[in-house]
């Protein structure tokens, strides 16, 4: 497997470790019941912490995407519920990059489409949640 | 496990005449966690490491390392065992050959791990026959990093190890220690390199003038730590958006700059009730954090 963080942006290490098993998942590059690298190979071949891999691994397998068996390590484990989530989460995708291409076309540049991205993400949440 | 710190200080101090270097000093690292010490030259972080390791006497206070508290001039020799250090000055036996020192420090270690031992000379591409005088600032860097790695201590304290390496060299202290880490040694170390801290750190304590000013996960700070760029048709004063969470705050012409620990959302509405024409929020680095929490008000 092929990870890449990056450790200036605003997201926790193990966030961005799970959003690219998810992807890696999703993508097909993962399969069900692979395996994948032990904690302590991927932090070496990542160069960080163990306990970023420990953290993201948990995560995942409390998500239900993972299994972790005693002494053998983690597995990709694809239940109903998350190919769902997964397919939604394709669908999501979907609708993003018209969106993305509807906003470039107006001249927009990326940085700019992140930064009110960003802000409406923290914005209309709380209106919404005190209707 | 009755503690999971593994260093606990409590009001430690140091003064030298009037000058004080550490000041009430509250430190906590958590056991297998990599921790970066931060801070600008002359901040502190050698005295501390010094005072925790036994090797200066604090002015007041007290700390433990492993639970157990340092009293006198040395820690226990028991201690001493479970802890290893890499020095700012990577002093060695300058009239040792690699060779010999290792040997030399072997003989101390009954737990010495030869396989790590022998796995970074080679890694590290040390000359075993050379004379530590005749080593470069890096190779002595190196083989002092070794010598600690071989113990598998139980806490790793390193002061600045990366200083003197070039970027390979950086690279394989890195994987070292997060190799280290994985087998359950706790890493503390000083760093002036923030790109370093970001990448492996857990945990983040920055000192700044002898006290602790920020000791967060770098998790918590990517996730919580926003800027905000506002802009106002009128200016409101700084007061109206000074909220829990605010850390800082920069206003020039309609622009107002503000950093935030936690809470963006609350600042975010508050924007938008003093009537706002732009709210922008985005992540900040380590870097900025740094900063900020050391700028001079």
């Amino acid at each position: 497997m092929l990870f890449r963080l990056n450790p200036t942006t605003g997201q926790p290490l193990y966030l961005q470790l799970m959003q690219q098993i998810r992807h890696a998942v999703e993508s097909g590059a993962l399969q069900n019941n692979e395996q994948l690298p032990g904690i302590r190979t991927l932090a070496e071949e990542l160069v960080i912490s163990p306990n970023t891999v420990v953290r993201a691994y948990s995560e995942l397998a409390h998500e239900g995407l993972l299994e972790l068996r005693q002494g053998a390590g983690a597995f990709v484990s694809v239940k109903r519920s998350v190919a769902l989530q997964m397919d939604r989460v394709h669908e999501a995708r979907g609708q993003m990059r018209k969106l993305l291409g509807n906003f470039r076309d107006a001249g927009l540049d990326d940085d700019e489409i992140r930064r009110i991205f960003e802000a409406e993400l923290f914005y209309p949440a709380e209106v919404s949640r005190k209707r | 496990m009755t503690n999971n710190f593994v260093i606990e200080t409590h009001e430690l101090s140091k003064s030298y005449g009037r000058v004080e270097a550490v000041r009430q000093l509250n430190l906590s690292v958590k056991a297998h966690h990599i921790t970066a010490f931060l801070g600008l030259n002359g901040a502190g972080k050698s005295t501390t490491i010094k005072m925790l390791l036994g090797m200066i006497r604090p002015s007041t206070g007290s700390s433990e390392l492993l639970g157990k508290p340092m009293s006198g001039e040395r820690g226990s020799e028991g201690l001493r065992k479970r802890v290893a250090y890499v020095s700012e000055t990577k002093q060695l036996y300058g009239y040792m050959t690699v060779e010999e020192i290792i040997r030399f420090t072997r003989s101390f270690y009954p737990d010495w791990r030869v396989d790590i031992e022998r796995r970074l000379l080679a890694r590290y591409e040390l000359p075993p026959g050379r004379k530590i005088d005749s080593l470069s600032k890096g190779m002595r860097t190196k083989l002092a990093l070794l010598l600690a790695l071989a113990r598998k201590p139980e806490l790793l304290i390193l002061d600045e190890p990366s200083e003197g390496l070039d970027p390979l060299g950086i690279e394989q202290m890195l994987e070292s220690l997060v190799a280290q880490c994985g087998e359950g040694t706790t890493i503390f170390f000083s760093s002036h390199q923030i790109p370093e801290v970001e990448r492996i750190a857990d945990q983040v304590c920055i000192l700044h003038r002898g006290r602790l000013v920020l000791n967060a996960s770098l998790d918590n700070i990517r996730e919580s730590y926003r800027q905000v760029e506002l802009v106002f048709p009128n200016v409101p004063s700084e007061s109206e958006v000074r909220l829990a969470g605010v850390e800082s705050i920069q206003t020039k012409g309609r622009q107002m700059r503000v950093v935030v620990s936690g809470n963006v959302e609350l600042l975010v509405e508050r924007a938008h009730d003093l009537r706002a024409s732009s709210v922008e929020v985005a992540p900040i680095g380590l870097r900025e954090v740094f900063m900020e929490t050391v700028k001079e008000s």
